[in-house]
């Protein structure tokens, strides 16, 4: 399909590719088998200048938006989406710096982030604050000369092995939702430390971890934005990020896609290889058509965001939800077509079908976020949009 | 820091043909590659201009369509590339080949290290390198697989030897060739992406270079490429019978005879 990339982003795209087929292709399976943090892919891609895609160029950056990021995010998701999600991970973090931070902010800690030197982390689940991100219990304490932080934060990406956090926490318990704050917290601060690196069943070379914070304390100018705008920087975040995990969703559905295409080909039963039967057939002409659908979408709603759109909650969330459903039966199906060896774990497929779930579930369910649609639908009604 | 890195372009297949009439490879649509050796050329050169500043540049003779190589090699890293081209230069053995770029060298004046590869794929005979030097007067070093230390006009490097290594010292303008041990190759970055686009490689001819035409191209050539061919494939496999004891006790016997084992 023709998506009308400009040369730039055809360079990207192309370099993405040849990245995660000449470096991710060899070490997936061993990264996914030990959990291992994939630090030399991140230095293959910092040289690359890949971090410096969604960085403007004032702080040393390529002046991408979201639409660079998804390319990225998706060719190299491709190939394995746990070293696809360390690198979008990075994103994430500096998003909040990039939308609210001040300009000594940025020139503190773009360039490096736009070098890969250091590597980016937003924080805001806790053990009692998923989905209901307002039940946060994490706090920071207004102090002379800055803020105490006291908490624990879940299940954070990059945990552990990022530098620079972006951490909600409630600066005005009082106020709920309303007295959340953000700041930047960089490791070896005092009092910030790590806790349970978690197991998990998919995107395994990533770190998955929590953040242990006991009386914490930030300079006061690391706070971004004002007091109790955390919430509002946390929706602008996930906004703009979702599309990114749709891409997560598309890379690693082309994967699974292609994959099922070729060994459908190899594989001979009844005389016949298994291509030719219609039932499969059906099966990858559903597959493929549900992939670009999900492609299109998300480099639509990506789009939309850099052309400077104001609003873009319900785009953002549909472009994610459907892509990480795609994902899930794409990747499921795949599994299916390779039958028993699909199922195991010599072949990549079923490393696929476990990548594939998380895309459902982070950065916001895809059970909340069909609410949020829901939501943005009967509120235009109501308007009379 | 000034370093220069000589490369070639390369057919990137070994399945080529060689035409009967000139006895050279038959190029057209064969897809060419830097020589995979250079590429650790180009590589080390990078990390010394990362490690001590400088300025890193690639030079090739080749034909016209080489410059592509030298836009590679910006892509990853070189700061500037010059293109040797002159059909003056068309038919040049190794000789004639160090020669032609040992005058470039002279012309860019300033160079500190001089870095090629091991040797070509398609020509395999390793022997620019120490022509090269040889031509500037300056030391040479072969088969660098490790730059430990440059410092204060000398270098200390280790080179691979059929029984191990060895760490030698040598003042610096020098030439080096590396092996692939010296280090990964970086893939081209986007920046260097945009920066190959839009590089202007020069093209020195054998005007430009001042050189006599008698001592580059096929009339400098102190070699005649007589006759090209395949070698014939032999097989000489055996396959050995009888239960496993006596095929490994005869598999011994036949090591034992070829004097690749020896001992009882
Ligand atoms: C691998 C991994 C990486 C993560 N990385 C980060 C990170 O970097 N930073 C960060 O802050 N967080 C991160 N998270 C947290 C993640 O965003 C949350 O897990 C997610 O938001 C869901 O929250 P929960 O796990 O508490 O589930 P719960 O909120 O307990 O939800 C459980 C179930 O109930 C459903 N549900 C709950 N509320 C509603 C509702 N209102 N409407 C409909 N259904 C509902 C959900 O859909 C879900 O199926 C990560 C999680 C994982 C597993």
């Amino acid at each position: 399909m023709e998506y009308f990339l400009n040369e730039q982003q055809k360079t990207l795209k192309s370099l993405a590719r040849r990245i995660a087929e000449e470096r991710i292709l060899p070490v997936r399976a061993e990264l996914d088998e030990r959990e291992e943090f994939p630090w030399g892919i991140m230095k293959d891609l910092a040289e690359a200048d890949i971090f410096r895609i969604f960085i403007p160029e004032e702080y040393e950056g390529l002046g991408g938006g979201c639409f660079e990021l998804c390319l990225a995010v998706e060719e190299l998701s491709r190939v394995c989406s746990g070293v696809a999600v360390s690198y979008a991970a990075s994103a994430l973090g500096s998003f909040p710096l990039l939308e609210y931070g001040t300009e000594e902010q940025k020139q503190k800690y773009l360039p490096d982030i736009a070098s890969g030197k250091r590597l980016a982390a937003f924080a805001l689940t806790e053990p009692t604050a998923g989905s209901d991100a307002s039940a946060i219990k994490t706090t920071a304490e207004r102090v002379k000369g800055g803020y105490v932080i006291n908490g624990t934060k879940q299940f954070i990406t990059n945990g552990g092995e990022a530098e620079i956090y972006t951490v909600i926490a409630l600066t005005d318990k009082a106020r709920g939702a309303r007295g959340a704050s953000a700041f930047l917290v960089e490791k070896d601060t005092p009092g910030f430390s790590f806790g349970k690196k978690e197991k998990k069943m998919g995107i395994r070379a990533s770190s998955t971890r929590e953040l242990v914070f006991r009386n914490c304390l930030v300079p006061e100018e690391n706070i971004i934005g004002k007091e109790g705008m955390g919430f509002i920087v946390t929706l602008r975040l996930l906004d703009r990020s979702r599309p990114g995990i749709g891409a997560q969703a598309v890379g690693l559905a082309q994967g699974a896609l292609e994959a099922a295409v070729d060994y459908a080909r190899k594989r001979i039963q009844f005389g016949h290889p298994i291509i030719s039967l219609p039932v499969v057939q059906n099966m990858l002409a559903d597959m493929a058509t549900n992939v670009e659908a999900a492609r299109a979408l998300t480099y639509a709603v990506a789009r939309t965001i850099d052309s400077g759109a104001k609003k873009f909650t319900e785009e953002a969330a549909m472009a994610k939800v459907f892509a990480s459903d795609t994902a899930m039966k794409v990747a499921t199906d795949a599994v299916q077509i390779f039958g028993g060896v699909g199922y195991m774990r010599d072949y990549p497929i079923e490393k696929m079908m476990r990548d594939a779930k998380i895309t459902q579930i982070y950065e916001g369910s895809n059970e909340v976020l069909r609410s949020t649609i829901a939501f943005e639908l009967r509120k235009r009604k109501a308007r009379r949009e | 820091m000034n370093i220069v890195v000589c490369l070639k372009q390369v057919p990137g297949t070994t399945k080529v043909n060689i035409d009967p009439q000139t006895n050279t490879l038959v190029r057209q649509g064969i897809k060419n590659i830097v020589n995979p050796f250079d590429t650790y050329a180009l590589e080390e050169g990078v990390r010394i201009k990362e490690r001590y500043e400088g300025k890193v540049t690639a030079i090739s003779m080749g034909p016209p369509q080489a410059e592509e190589a030298l836009r590679e090699v910006i892509s990853t890293g070189a700061d500037e590339a010059i293109l040797l081209s002159d059909s003056a230069f068309a038919g040049a053995d190794t000789l004639a080949t160090s020669h032609t770029l040992a005058r470039a060298i002279n012309k860019l004046k300033q160079y500190d290290i001089i870095i090629c590869g091991r040797q070509t794929i398609d020509g395999d005979t390793g022997q620019v390198g120490p022509e090269l030097a040889e031509m500037l007067g300056i030391p040479f070093v072969a088969y660098v697989s490790k730059i430990e230390e440059i410092d204060n006009g000398y270098m200390r490097v280790k080179r691979m030897v059929e029984d191990g290594h060895e760490v030698i010292e040598t003042p610096l303008p020098t030439v080096i060739t590396v092996v692939k041990e010296i280090n990964v190759p970086r893939l081209p970055s986007l920046r260097g992406l945009a920066k190959a686009r839009s590089a202007v490689i020069p093209i020195w001819t054998a005007q430009e270079l001042g050189v006599d035409k008698n001592m580059v191209g096929l009339s400098g050539s102190a070699t005649r490429v007589i006759r090209v061919f395949f070698p014939q494939r032999v097989h000489h496999g055996e396959i050995l019978q009888g239960d496993l004891e006596s095929q490994a006790n005869s598999l011994i016997d036949k090591l034992r005879e070829a004097k690749i084992i020896s001992g009882s």
